[in-house]
């Protein structure tokens, strides 16, 4: 029955590569809409399955059949749901089928053809992501984990004709590739280390091992190696870079990488891994550090952007960045339960933007736009209520875990790295809050009161989008013509703010009165079978966390009126602050100039060595010589006795010459 | 029906049967007869691939210096597959090319019987026999299009070149001859063994020098100047063959003679081997990314994956020996295929096979263009395709063994490769065709079947491999 759960997706995605230019585009959007929902019914059933076991037991496990086994080293092809992957497949096709009913609307303007391969596409991705979750060992877990990494190259790249766009997917892939490198050497050194691969196994035999308080050794290693492969995909520093490129995708796949997969996989293969993790205190630290400071540089950046998706990119960085602060001082509970709260806005808020960009025919400027609440109501009102969740705003889903985020890193006496995420929290209320008043408020759209023409004339990423090509038709005239997003868009919409508001309510602090059944529910995953779970929060703390609550409270709110404060009654402050101190603003503008640094730190020198280096310097002066350098056009009479005396042929001859007399050399001179 | 003797060659018979019958049928063929000459080529092959899996296990001898062990006749029904799917291929581009069919056939089953021969034999001479057999086959199939100039100046390059690396070679047999008083490699080996302590000079000059003629053959660097050039000079589908066919051959004695005769000298060769390893997988990969043409691009790429099977021989522990011969069969079955779809995607006067050739080939040849992504996302060595497991094992062989920079290069190379394998697959569902660009041509279902039956070998060994790697590490297990 597990295996059903990434198979319904990829059969989808059988149906619309091999079928889907035959078939008209209700079908194909509905055939890859409805095979998530199956997955979706399917992951529920799962899940109540494993709820009704005891707690301590709680595992569901299938071989589908033994992958490799040759002599002592046998893997099978398992999968297994846990509490930890259940949140996880509940996100993924629960989300992840939102998205796609969203995309049957949003992607309407696409030919067949296109169309079934956009679906074929976003549905290999689930299918790959849920691998991922599912996967009771590395190698599953690496099958789909590459496996996204392709897809979403694929999926960002989608609009390929746009130039930024294919660049974007390109970087998205190479950027990953730097990670998987890691990663990958991560695995060996496990396996070499534990010879075996199996999540469970590892745990256990790590769980016998003393923590590595103070040296850097073997584990620390291993799980330094797996977090930067996870700094790759979850978009941590150093190798965030792609994500905020990331966007050049149709915004609906932008919306299933940010919210419900891709940058999800680095966190949930730390909570996977939680036992090896724990075990390597230094590498902890380093998790912590760099979510830290990942949350607040994105933070900053976000607060200057001026594209709305961009600034929505540079959030989930940021938000990335606190689950990986909750994942190193070891509270992981807490991390993933960001990670679901954090699914459900993070979407809403991607998918209401992409209602916006329809609404505006590409144009994705915020300074362009304002007063759109007036005629685009329900992606305003859903908008609101996500940027409200994500605010911390008290009583909704990123509240509760925001909140549990920041009490347990106070809580583990890290003073600085609270301090931090709590700045990183005012940001995030800050950016937000300037994002809606700057869209939604204000007075009406400055694009729209031009025809559409103009607005391709100003924007340049208009005129390039296909989505948008099909579209003038819509909002041509003089007065602004815009409609609210259609029947599936809003419904998917509506669906995502209710979950917004509510999805936190699984996990109300003991503080509050509640039990934090998710907590409860995730604690099993985060400790080897068999082994100890963590008690209750004791009674005593609850004066703290009411404390530390209202503190995050007054932040959220400080932040929404400072953002009130600047954008809804004193535009002209930001302008003036922004001149006061260009060179900070230049800065953020340009996103801390990380990646013109990377372009000359690594990929020049990298490009250099290839081109010049390597083939020009060496295979081509020293070996092709006259080969492809003067083409093979030469006299022809004398062209190959010549080119056998003077060419290519005495240098090969040389070379192998060299090479003989060196090894001969070592042997008898060393 | 045979005396026991010749049951070891009987596999090689079969063959040179078949090359003898097809040189046959071109000398009494009327002008413009067609003779199904590659059929003739398939039932050798055939013959070749039932005697080996009839000869499993019986570890049959023939005169001494053929030896039938699972460990040749895995390799040989590698070559088998090689050679099956070459013909196929290549009956399309025979007839497209108007390549002399009789002549052509003849050559590629000539080929096929030095390599058997080279994979099975026990004595360094016969290695050297087979090797010529092997050597002046290719070395007549790369200018095999005699009108074209590039193929005939590559021919000509890859002769002399071989003509001066088979010099090395000879005279390393010279010199373990000298030294060890025989070229049976057992005799050498229990020769060496006594001696595994005094470090006599000729006995490392013998192995060096048997290094080299290896290492040419495989295309290590620094000995590889002429594979780029040779296989891109060659005709795609040429090229396909003896990048595939060629090296397992060259391979599988290579690993006979080094992990064998010279075992007890390991210690000798494996810090010069490692040294190979690492820049043939740092070579082929770093310079395969600045290449535009799909030929060199793969010319490059196949160096590489000689890099990766020579960290198998460096590892040379129980899992790097069975990786050794997986990781053939995975590599000559993917790059075989990636350049069946080359050939077949060529005209007589183009070949075209220029990176922008590609563009939007899904939406000319979707068939071609998924089957090329297979092949392609296979030789990168994602999962869950046969290249992922090929390398998955070689890489945990070399960590198990202790060889981390190995490891760590690897790796690194082949997260690199991936970055030029990619490009022709954005190339062909990314990118807009050229709007001059002549249609491709149409592919016959032969190739097609050929083409389906590579895909079928690589997803299936990329998700069943079980089998097949408890095979290659039973047969490995033989010859130590």
């Amino acid at each position: 029955m597990l295996a059903l759960v990434p198979l319904f997706p990829l059969l989808g995605f059988v149906i619309n590569a091999a079928l889907g230019r035959r078939l008209p585009k209700t079908v194909s959007g509905s055939v890859a809409s409805a095979v998530m929902v199956a997955s979706f019914v399917v992951s529920v059933m799962i899940v109540l399955e494993l709820a009704a076991m005891p707690a301590d037991q709680r595992a569901i496990e299938q071989t589908v059949y033994t992958w490799i086994a040759s002599g002592d080293f046998v893997l099978d092809l398992t999968f297994r749901v846990d509490p930890l992957a259940a949140v996880m497949i509940l996100v993924v096709t629960g989300i992840g089928a939102l998205i796609h009913i969203y995309s049957t609307a949003y992607m309407h303007d696409e030919s067949v053809g296109e169309y079934a391969r956009y679906f074929s596409y976003l549905n290999l991705f689930a299918a790959f992501m849920l691998v991922l979750v599912l996967g009771a060992n590395f190698l599953v877990l690496f099958v789909g984990w590459e496996g996204v990494g392709l897809c979403s190259y694929l999926l960002i790249g989608f609009w390929f004709r746009k130039r930024s766009a294919a660049d974007a997917g390109k970087k998205a892939f190479v950027v990953n590739r730097i990670g998987d490198y890691a990663f990958i050497l991560g695995m060996l050194f496990l396996f070499a280390r534990f010879g075996t691969l199996d999540f469970r196994q590892l745990a256990s035999t790590v769980a016998a091992m003393p923590p590595e308080e103070g040296v850097f050794g073997a584990l620390s290693i291993a799980s330094l190696l797996l977090f930067i492969g996870a700094t790759g995909k979850s978009a941590q520093i150093p190798l965030y870079t792609w994500l905020p490129d990331a966007m050049e995708g149709p915004t609906p796949v932008s919306a299933l990488i940010h919210a419900a997969t891709m940058v999800t996989a680095g966190v949930y293969m730390i909570g996977r891994n939680a036992v090896l993790f724990s075990h390597a205190p230094e590498t902890m630290m380093i998790v912590a550090v760099v979510g830290a400071l990942t949350a607040v540089m994105a933070g900053t950046i976000g607060l200057v952007q001026n594209d709305i998706k961009r600034v929505l990119a540079y959030s989930t960085v940021s938000q990335l960045g606190l689950m990986f602060l909750a994942m190193g001082v070891g509270a992981f509970g807490a991390g993933i339960f960001h990670l679901y709260t954090h699914a459900f806005f993070k979407a809403l808020l991607f998918l209401g933007s992409g209602a916006v960009i329809h609404a505006l025919h590409g144009e994705q400027d915020i300074r362009q736009m304002g007063g759109l609440r007036r005629y685009l109501p329900i992606t305003y009102w859903t908008f609101l209520i996500g940027s409200l969740a994500i605010a911390g705003v008290p009583f909704l889903s990123g509240f509760f875990s925001k909140d549990e985020i920041l009490y347990e890193t106070f809580h583990g006496g890290h003073t600085l790295l609270w301090l931090i995420a709590a700045v990183a929290s005012l940001l995030t209320a800050v950016y937000m809050f300037r994002l809606v008043f700057l869209t939604f408020h204000g007075d009406g759209p400055h694009a729209v009161g031009v025809t559409s023409h103009d607005v391709g004339a100003t924007s340049p990423r208009v005129g390039a989008t296909p989505n948008d090509v099909g579209a003038t038709s819509h909002g041509l005239g003089a007065a602004p013509h815009l409609h609210d997003a259609p029947p599936a868009m809003a419904l998917v919409l509506i669906v995502l703010a209710v979950g917004s508001v509510l999805a936190g309510y699984v996990g109300i602090p003991h503080a509050l009165g509640g039990h934090n059944a998710l907590a409860t529910w995730l604690a099993p995953s985060f400790v080897p079978v068999g082994g100890e779970i963590a008690g209750e929060a004791a009674a005593e703390e609850t004066a703290l966390e009411l404390t530390l609550m209202g503190v995050s409270s007054l932040i959220a709110l400080a932040g929404i009126a400072l953002a009130a404060f600047v954008w809804l009654t004193r535009r002209a402050l930001a302008a003036a602050i922004a001149l006061r101190y260009p060179t900070l603003y230049r800065l953020l503008l340009n996103k801390y100039y990380v990646d013109e640094i990377y372009d000359a730190a690594v990929v020049r020198p990298i490009q250099a060595l290839s081109q010049e280096g390597l083939w020009r310097g060496f295979d081509v002066k020293v070996v092709d010589g006259a080969v492809n350098g003067t083409g093979a056009i030469v006299d022809a009479s004398a062209t190959l006795l010549r080119r056998l005396q003077t060419g290519s042929v005495r240098a090969y001859a040389g070379s192998l010459f060299i090479g003989v007399v060196v090894i001969l050399g070592y042997y008898l001179w060393r | 029906m045979f005396d026991s003797t010749f049951d070891a060659v009987v596999p090689l018979l079969c063959v040179i049967l078949a090359a003898l019958a097809a040189m046959g049928a071109e000398a009494f063929r009327a002008r413009g007869e067609r003779m199904p000459i590659g059929g003739l080529g398939i039932v050798g092959l055939a013959g070749a691939g039932v005697s080996s899996v009839l000869l499993w296990n019986r570890n049959a001898a023939s005169f001494g210096v053929i030896l039938a062990d699972n460990f040749g006749l895995f390799v040989t029904l590698v070559l088998v597959v090689v050679g099956v799917l070459t013909i196929m291929f290549s009956s399309q581009v025979v007839r497209r090319d108007a390549l002399p069919a009789g002549e052509y056939y003849a050559l590629v089953l000539f080929a096929i019987a030095g390599m058997i021969m080279m994979a099975t034999a026990n004595d360094l001479l016969v290695i050297f026999l087979a090797l010529e057999i092997l050597s002046v086959a290719v070395y007549v199939l790369t200018g095999i299009r005699r009108d074209d100039q590039r193929a005939t100046e590559a021919a000509f390059k890859y002769f002399l070149l071989g003509a001066f690396s088979s010099a090395f070679f000879l005279y390393g047999i010279a010199f373990t001859y000298g030294v060890a008083g025989s070229t049976r490699l057992d005799r050498v080996g229990a020769y060496l063994a006594a001696q595994s302590m005094s470090d006599s000079p000729l006995i490392l000059m013998a192995l060096a020098l048997l290094l080299v003629g290896f290492a040419f053959k495989i295309s290590a660097v620094p000995f590889h100047m002429w594979t780029p050039d040779a296989y891109e000079g060659a005709p795609a589908i040429v090229t396909g063959f003896m990048s595939t066919g060629v090296k397992a051959a060259a391979f599988a004695a290579f690993a006979r003679v080094f992990l064998s005769a010279f075992e007890p000298f390991s210690a000798d060769w494996a810090p010069i081997v490692w040294i190979i390893a690492a820049l043939t997988m740092i070579l082929g990969t770093v310079v395969g990314v600045a290449q535009s043409n799909l030929k060199r691009m793969l010319a490059y790429s196949s160096i590489a994956h000689g890099g990766y099977l020579l960290v198998g021989l460096v590892a040379a522990n129980e899992v790097g020996k069975a990786a050794i011969l997986f990781y053939l069969l995975a590599y000559a079955v993917t790059n075989l295929a990636a350049f069946g779809v080359i050939a077949l995607l060529g005209s007589r006067d183009r070949g075209n096979d220029e990176l922008r050739d590609y563009a939007g080939l899904w939406h000319t040849r979707p068939a071609l263009a998924a089957l090329m992504t297979v092949c392609l996302l296979s030789l990168g060595g994602l999962p869950p395709t046969v290249g992922f497991i090929g390398k998955w094992y070689i890489f945990s062989a070399a960590v198990s063994a202790g060889y981390y920079g190995l490891a760590i290069i690897g790796v690194l190379t082949s997260v690199v490769s991936v970055f030029f394998y990619l490009r022709v697959v954005v190339m062909m569902y990314m990118a807009e065709r050229e709007v001059a660009a002549a249609m491709p041509p149409r592919v016959t279902g032969v190739s097609m079947a050929a083409l389906a039956f590579a895909i079928f070998v690589i997803v299936y060994l990329g998700v069943m491999p079980t089998q097949v790697l408890d095979l290659a590490s039973a047969s490995i297990a033989t010859i130590f």
